[in-house]
């Protein structure tokens, strides 16, 4: 480590579809980091992880977006995204795309910055080595564990144990969580039917726990699961882990959201 | 006439045909969950499953890496036990070889046991063309063959037919083929097996010669492996005159003691009993019992074309558990045949397109019938990375320019992305942010179950560059 580091050694990569949908999700990082004394820079050159140009078959369009993703991150010691998705895009897909652009500097390049991207609760367990981040949030909230989170970038317990730590909350387990919710990128707009079947199951087991709110790691899982349940009329909200992480006794109950008077 | 799945739509029509038959999805579902349970309870069981696992998956990368000195072990070790050795390249030349062999012994009635590769190749069909009737003694293979039906798993064919469904084929059907179902049929489970036993049993009894295929073959001795859970295939492995097994060449194995390593696999995770009831094995004629005549009909049929595709050839580890299509939530609401073939689910998405090539439509969309959610992943006995496959069979569809739209759009999108001003204003301007976001425009599919998001006000970096502004 330099001993007078220019700028702040971590880094927020807030993803695209935070940025420009889920900008709560961003500003909850920020708050939530700067809470725990990590100071985050936001490079503002910074774009898309290329993910769905990936999944869908385009790899030498992810390569730019890879090599984008390098030079925007290079200087940075960590970066933190929230998006356990996006976040595995550097070591899983970017080595790929390198290859199938026939470019070895990027596969250098992202061999060295991968291991220094990392999802947010991976970040606040492992790298922080903290559960209690003195969030109060006294709502009933269920958590579903999206299908990359759980099996590609493997965070087991770790997102349960940090809404378990929240002071007030009224944590409920969701029913056959560990089943896909049917978003799948362009999978929900290829094969829209069978999307909608099993996103219908996903909201129905929702609704089964009684929670209000329905956390996730993913805000594109939380859109699918979100739409089906606003669709269906019913008022459950959907909010990233950070947002309610982020938040403090100071903060209050969230508007607009039952309070839970004895946690469980 | 033999129905078959050629020219099936592509898999988002032929899935949402099927995602609306609410039967089928009931039937599906509680097939699927229930074999899924008993699995786990019986994977878990034993101490070294992960070892096991690994073992396989090392032992048949070891015969694919040496596949054509192990196929040329198995044709001198199956001719030196009296056996006869043919090498069939596609579908056609196999076809070809099995009917003349049946048309050579006179027979015209034969009987066919546990060969899911005879409905990869069309034979049934070819059989009939020559005159031959082929009866399946599979008891879900026969209630498919009788229901004038297609095949919707690999382990258990029939799997999206309930038994009220079931005994309406029987009562209506066996009797046009042989002994009828019993007057009175209910749907109770031991009257449908009762009375496919006393149908299936004339079969037997009568028929010469007998097809199958196998789920193993062991190198060093040139032995041929059928795990079953009826007898049906004790059966006809012993009765007839004449057996003729139709196997890929992928169905190697080394020697006994790799064959153990998948015997330990293949019942637990397929159906979820320690030990298949029936395990059969020979080794060529032997004289004065069992079959006087044996043939073995070696298939490639694509399979050399999977075994050059250096992500791809995993597939060809496969032992045909059907473990992912029953942990597969895609499936699960689709059943099999919307996959148009006899391979369905996650290695179906991944295997059609390995041995036919993407050059048609239905093929090219299979790899794309996944979520990518990798629970297919974990319950692979030989390991498979599917959502590796699936995702390499995705690249190779875009660049064969199958979507030449969707690669423009995302090609304007990334270039539009990668240059940081551009992107700035696209988010700041919201406007050319559309083509990313399902939500904003009117992508078919998006909208039909699902509200759009709210568009926020402001984006996160907007937000930060004014609150950064107040920092400093």
């Amino acid at each position: 480590m330099p001993p007078n580091p220019p700028r702040p050694r971590t880094a927020l990569f807030v993803t695209c579809l935070n940025d420009t949908l889920f900008p709560g999700t961003g500003r909850a990082t920020v708050t939530l980091l700067r809470r725990l004394g990590v100071e985050v820079d936001f490079p503002a050159a910074q774009s898309c992880c290329g993910q769905m140009h990936f999944n869908t078959g385009y790899r030498k369009e992810t390569a730019r977006l890879a090599r984008h993703f390098v030079d925007t991150f290079a200087d940075y010691e960590e970066i933190v995204v929230p998006s356990a998705s996006c976040a595995g895009m550097p070591a899983e897909a970017y080595p790929l795309a390198a290859e199938a652009a026939g470019d070895p500097g990027l596969a250098r390049a992202v061999a060295e910055l991968a291991p220094r991207v990392v999802e947010l609760t991976q970040y606040l367990t492992d790298r922080l080595g903290v559960e209690q981040v003195g969030a109060h949030f006294p709502h009933r909230v269920t958590y579903h564990p999206t299908c990359h989170s759980l099996r590609a970038t493997g965070l087991g317990e770790r997102p349960h144990r940090l809404l378990r730590a929240v002071a007030g909350i009224d944590y409920v387990e969701l029913p056959a969580a560990q089943e896909c919710c049917g978003f799948g990128g362009t999978f929900a707009v290829k094969n829209p039917a069978v999307s909608g079947a099993m996103n219908g199951d996903k909201a129905r087991h929702v609704l089964e726990t009684g929670a209000h709110v329905l956390a996730a790691v993913d805000n594109s899982c939380l859109m699918n699961i979100g739409g089906r349940l606003t669709k269906d009329g019913h008022p459950v909200r959907t909010l990233h882990l950070a947002e309610i992480l982020a938040r403090t006794e100071q903060d209050g109950p969230l508007p607009g959201v039952p309070v839970v008077e004895a946690a469980r | 006439m033999t129905r078959s799945f050629l020219g099936w739509p592509a898999f988002p029509e032929a899935a949402e045909r099927e995602v609306g038959n609410e039967q089928l999805r009931e039937n599906v579902r509680r097939a699927t969950r229930t074999i899924r349970g008993k699995r786990a309870v019986l994977a878990a069981e034993r101490p070294d499953w992960e070892q096991l696992r690994d073992s396989a998956a090392a032992i048949k990368d070891q015969v694919l890496a040496g596949l054509e000195q192990y196929l040329l072990q198995v044709e001198e070790k199956v001719t030196a036990a009296g056996g006869t050795v043919h090498w069939a390249r596609d579908a056609a030349e196999a076809n070809r070889i099995v009917t003349d062999l049946v048309l050579a012994t006179g027979e015209r009635e034969i009987v066919k046991v546990k060969s899911m590769l005879t409905e990869e190749i069309g034979l049934d069909a070819a059989l009939e063309a020559a005159g031959i009737n082929a009866r399946e003694t599979d008891l879900a293979a026969a209630i498919v063959q009788l229901g004038d039906d297609l095949p919707s798993h690999v382990v258990v064919p029939a799997l999206h037919r309930n038994r009220s469904e079931i005994r309406d084929i029987f009562a209506r059907e066996m009797g046009r083929h042989g002994r009828p179902a019993p007057e009175g049929l209910t749907d109770d489970p031991a009257e449908l097996a009762e009375a496919a036993r006393l149908h299936l049993r004339e079969k037997f009894l009568g028929a010469r010669v007998a097809v199958s295929g196998a789920n193993f073959v062991v190198a060093e001795t040139g032995t041929l492996v059928v795990v079953e859970s009826e007898g049906n295939g004790r059966m006809c492995l012993t009765l007839a005159d004449t057996l003729i097994s139709v196997v890929g060449i992928e169905k190697t194995v080394p020697t006994w003691a790799d064959l153990e390593v998948f015997l330990q696999l293949l019942a637990r995770n397929a159906t979820g009993e320690r030990m298949a009831p029936y395990t059969s094995t020979w080794t060529g004629t032997t004289h004065g019992d069992g079959p006087r005549d044996f043939h073995l009909v070696l298939v490639d049929n694509g399979r050399t074309r999977a075994l050059a595709d250096p992500v791809g050839r995993q597939a060809l580890r496969c032992i045909r558990c059907g473990a992912c299509m029953n942990t597969c939530p895609v499936y699960e609401r689709t059943g099999g045949h919307a996959y148009g073939s006899v391979y369905p689910g996650p290695i179906g998405a991944i295997l059609n397109p390995l041995l036919k090539g993407l050059d048609d439509e239905q093929t090219a969309s299979l790899p794309y019938a996944s979520t990518l959610c990798g629970a297919c992943n974990e319950v692979c006995p030989v390991r498979i990375r599917f959502t590796d496959v699936l995702l390499d069979l995705r690249a190779q569809v875009a660049d064969g320019g199958k979507h030449p739209v969707e690669r423009a759009a995302l090609g304007a999108v990334g270039a539009t992305m990668a240059r940081p001003l551009l992107w700035k204003a696209a988010v700041k301007g919201a406007g050319l942010v559309g083509p990313l976001l399902p939500a904003r425009t009117p992508v078919p599919g998006w909208s039909d179950n699902r509200a759009l998001p709210d568009v926020p006000k402001e984006s996160f970096r907007t937000w930060w560059k004014r609150n950064e502004g107040e920092r400093a």
